[in-house]
């Protein structure tokens, strides 16, 4: 009998769990990650070069974390491929069964060819995290402004210090490990602004008390990362949030103002602030561009739109499975539980066994939990009014507010495709992966009108539809992919 | 010439082919036009083209007349609409933006042949189309290397088109349905057409979503689904998607000046193979990213992207330029062609049913023939002799009512 081939991608904390169970149940895993090493976003490790005694530091769970990680990478059924990115998923003719071939390009994300190959999975989990969505307002491309996801990176991963004076602004909790790994990397934090009041905050967090699912291991980690910042006089405000940078060629001021629960600004109450950097974070966007691909159907939720799955974490998709972040935000701990029961059942293992129980009672957890952030950190309708005409909202292809705002009222632009073919938003090289969701959201706003239903063949207009995933080279395109798995072959012995 | 006072036309389809129907007639005087799309305007084929205004790829015949009409028309009809009525649609100013959105780039044609044989058939071709009427220029290899600096300098014969435009095509629809509006004309989008009204074998109306929208004429411009919807009212066409993929590239510094493509392309574009074929079509956008086509497959609407697809795009691409190696792909899309057997857009009215009139059938040319098909359309429909001739186009010739395929009608 030949030996059931998953394979998982991204290495972060559900698809290191995913492949660990998939591995228990007897399959042969091949786990993949863009990154050189796993851990994902959450277990960011310094490089190897770095040396560093103490690579745990600034991580949660580091132990636990390094025991997965080896018992992984060193399973004889695993191959584990670093620096490795998904250009394409290719699905089956209509009609037909089987499961997406699985498109990969190896070695460093600017190298030049980089070998394909193309894996034939008889399971797929997709585990490929979310990034920082960060709202524009004006003076947010000004350098000095960070992703406050990035800035945990360069914290975390490069110890860099990104300033003396950090303001951090947004919302969700995310804002505080990132302060503390901030801190922890020697960086001034002037204050946390959480844009969302407490009323909302508090509300969100005791909604449905009956079901008052403790993430115990979540709820500790930030009650750490509360009593850092106290511990270092970071003040933590609601209700308000950086509505304009300013400087001169990088950001040297930052203009606060008090919100209404709506986000809309409280005339009067602007402040500006002295900072020598700024991090933002408002939510997260899931990386749909390969359930997309894959042909998974999404769920629509107030925190945005996910990959639908069922209660085994299958999506509409046969044979394809979600974990982590791409189903719902939920942080670490749940994105480990959802990745666990994905890769048993991806594996081929028992569904009845009783210790999957207790996984799908964690995964049930982590869903609440997931609600519960989103009612808390809600992004306010009235974001919009920070804009300006000039304000810029894609970076890559200078696309102003101004620009977005004629082009949607133009009767004949008012097709999305038109109007973003026309405005060039999104069509830079970052394809749309910052700006996108902003974008369709701008335009649906400002031309009031939804699309018809789309042509037969052509996929609806949707901010996460990159059919190439991972820019590839015309001469590594050109070249034919190495012969199909060899690795997961040799390895399964 | 017949009196169109208050004739109520629907067009059936907001592409590009829809657009400059409507915004034909509607400068014609005496028409009430709507535009009705099921999705929204230039959203579907229109928008997955590369925007080719082109007579190079034509050899002599109805195609060609068509095509030398429409490359006369456009620099006049963006002109007008630039200059076109205060308080457009467009808002104040909005139709010289609209205008220059279009990208109208009289950039030229380059066809490199890399083979012997593909040199000797390049010439012939080249001699039949000046015959034509169409300024084919050879340039020598300096003069080749001049014109495009990173081309290859392996290959055995080089053409200069000079007519050959290209536009960015979702814009221009955009700017000629603008200009429609502007002139009376008005659009729904986002409703699709469900079926046939008639009375006395007339169609009178068609049935909606919406309800029923009732007309004296309606212009089917569906594209790739207009076979279906042509079924839909009871007068099938063979007209069937083709499909076709384009690569984007991260933007670069000026790397390719005109659109540049492999001799073997008016071979691709003339065959009816089912299966894959490509060929190299390199070509710049003003926003930097170069473009690179072609491939033609007949595979229903299936919108499946196809790795080996891409690298054969890829590949042919590089043997015209290989320099391009370590450039990155950030993109891709594709789109259905509109194809009927016999490579002839279908213009006209259906003699089967009275009312229906037929604009379609464009293959991947519909972007650059579309002003001249608009212009025939309403000289056929006032009863004025046509510039061109309009026989070789008409609905009741085999290839659109002979073998219709009902398999890929119902795909």
């Amino acid at each position: 009998m030949t030996v059931r081939q998953v394979v998982v991608i991204g290495a972060g904390p559900a698809g290191l769990a995913a492949a660990a169970s998939a591995l228990a149940a007897g399959a042969a895993v091949t786990l993949l990650d863009a990154a050189e090493r796993p851990g994902g976003q959450y277990h960011r490790m310094l490089p190897e070069e770095y040396g560093a005694a103490r690579p745990g530091r600034l991580h949660h769970g580091w132990a636990a974390f390094e025991r997965l990680r080896r018992r992984v990478l060193g399973h004889p059924r695993c191959t584990w491929l670093a620096e490795t990115a998904v250009w394409a998923l290719e699905r089956p003719e209509p009609g037909h069964p089987g499961l997406p071939l699985v498109h990969t390009l190896t070695g460093p994300a600017d190298g030049t060819d980089r070998p394909r190959r193309t894996l034939a999975p008889d399971a797929l989990v997709l585990a490929p995290g979310a990034h920082d969505r960060v709202l524009p307002f004006p003076g947010w491309e000004l350098p000095g402004v960070y992703a406050a996801g990035a800035a945990q990176a360069l914290a975390k991963g490069e110890r860099l210090v990104i300033g003396d004076d950090v303001l951090l602004a947004g919302s969700g909790p995310f804002l505080l490990p990132v302060a503390a790994a901030l801190l922890e990397a020697g960086a001034g934090v002037r204050a946390v602004l959480e844009a969302n009041p407490p009323r909302t905050v508090a509300r969100g967090w005791a909604r449905r008390p009956w079901e008052l699912a403790e993430q115990p291991g979540k709820a500790a980690e930030l009650a750490e990362y509360t009593a850092l910042l106290a511990h270092r006089r970071v003040p933590y405000r609601m209700g308000r949030t950086v509505i304009e940078a300013r400087g001169d060629g990088r950001v040297e001021e930052a203009v606060t103002a008090r919100l209404r629960p709506d986000w809309s600004v409280i005339p009067g109450s602007e402040v500006t602030v002295a900072v020598d950097a700024l991090c933002v974070s408002h939510g997260f966007s899931p990386q749909l561009e390969l359930p997309l691909a894959a042909g998974c159907a999404l769920l629509r939720s107030p925190a945005g739109e996910f990959v639908a799955v069922d209660g085994d974490q299958l999506t509409s998709c046969p044979g394809v499975y979600a974990a982590g972040e791409i189903t719902g935000i939920a942080g670490a701990p749940a994105a480990r539980t959802e990745g666990a029961l994905a890769g048993w059942l991806a594996g081929g293992g028992d569904p009845a066994t009783p210790a999957l129980r207790r996984v799908r009672r964690n995964r049930d957890r982590g869903r609440a939990f997931a609600a519960r952030l989103a009612a808390a950190h809600p992004v306010g309708s009235a974001w919009p009014g920070w804009l300006r005409p000039e304000t810029v909202i894609c970076r890559c292809e200078e696309t102003d507010y101004g620009t977005l705002c004629r082009a949607a009222t133009e009767e004949a632009g008012a097709a999305p495709r038109v109007a973003k073919l026309a405005t060039r938003a999104g069509l830079g090289p970052c394809q749309a992966r910052i700006c996108g969701p902003t974008v369709a959201e701008l335009t649906a706003r400002l031309s009031g009108n939804s699309p018809g239903c789309p042509a037969d063949g052509l996929p609806v207009a949707a901010p996460h539809r990159r059919p190439i995933a991972q820019p590839i080279r015309l001469g590594e395109l050109a070249s034919s992919p190495a012969p199909s798995e060899p690795d997961t072959k040799e390895s399964t012995a | 010439m017949r009196s169109m006072n208050g004739t109520r036309v629907v067009v059936l389809g907001a592409g590009i082919v829809g657009a400059a129907c409507a915004r034909e007639l509607a400068l014609a005087g005496g028409f009430q036009v709507t535009v009705l799309d099921r999705g929204g305007a230039a959203e579907a084929t229109t928008a997955h083209g590369e925007g080719n205004v082109l007579v190079s790829d034509k050899g002599p015949g109805p195609e060609l007349r068509l095509a030398q009409l429409s490359r006369r028309l456009w620099p006049e009809a963006l002109a007008a609409i630039a200059d076109g009525p205060a308080g457009s649609a467009n808002g104040p100013s909005g139709s010289a933006d609209a205008v220059r959105a279009v990208e109208w780039d009289p950039k030229g044609g380059i066809v490199v042949a890399t083979t012997e044989a593909g040199a000797d058939g390049l010439h012939r071709f080249a001699a039949d189309q000046r015959a034509a009427g169409v300024r084919a220029e050879v340039l020598d290899a300096d003069a080749l290397a001049a014109a495009e600096p990173h081309v290859t300098r392996d290959h055995t014969a080089a053409l200069h088109y000079p007519e050959d435009a290209q536009v960015q095509p979702a814009a221009a629809a955009a700017a000629l349905l603008g200009d429609a509006l502007a002139h009376g004309a008005t659009l729904r989008t986002g409703c699709e057409v469900l079926g046939a009204r008639t009375r006395g074998g007339r169609l009178t109306a068609v049935r909606t979503a919406e309800g029923d929208l009732a007309a004296d004429l309606f212009v089917n411009a569906a594209g790739p689904w207009s076979g279906r919807l042509a079924a839909r009212l009871g007068a099938p066409v063979d007209v069937r998607p083709r499909r076709g993929d384009i690569l984007v590239t991260a933007p670069l510094p000026p790397t390719v000046f005109h659109k540049v493509y492999d001799a073997d392309y008016v071979g691709a574009v003339g065959s009816s193979a089912e299966d894959l074929q490509t060929s190299a079509v390199v070509e710049a956008t003003r926003g930097g990213t170069v473009l690179l086509g072609s491939s033609r497959r007949r595979t229903g609407f299936d919108d499946r992207l196809r790795p080996e697809v891409l690298a054969a795009i890829a590949a042919k691409a590089l043997r015209l330029f290989p320099g391009l190696a370590g450039v990155p792909v950030m993109r891709a899309y594709g789109g259905f062609r509109p194809y009927v057997p016999d490579h002839l857009p279908v213009i006209g009215a259906d003699p089967r049913l009275p009312g229906l009139w037929h604009a379609s059938g464009h293959e991947g040319a519909g972007i650059g023939l579309s002003l001249g098909t608009a212009r025939l359309l309403r000289d056929l429909v006032r009863g004025t002799e046509p510039e061109i001739d309009p026989a070789p186009f008409r609905v009741d010739r085999p290839a659109v009512l002979g073998a219709l395929a009902p398999s890929e009608e119902s795909a």
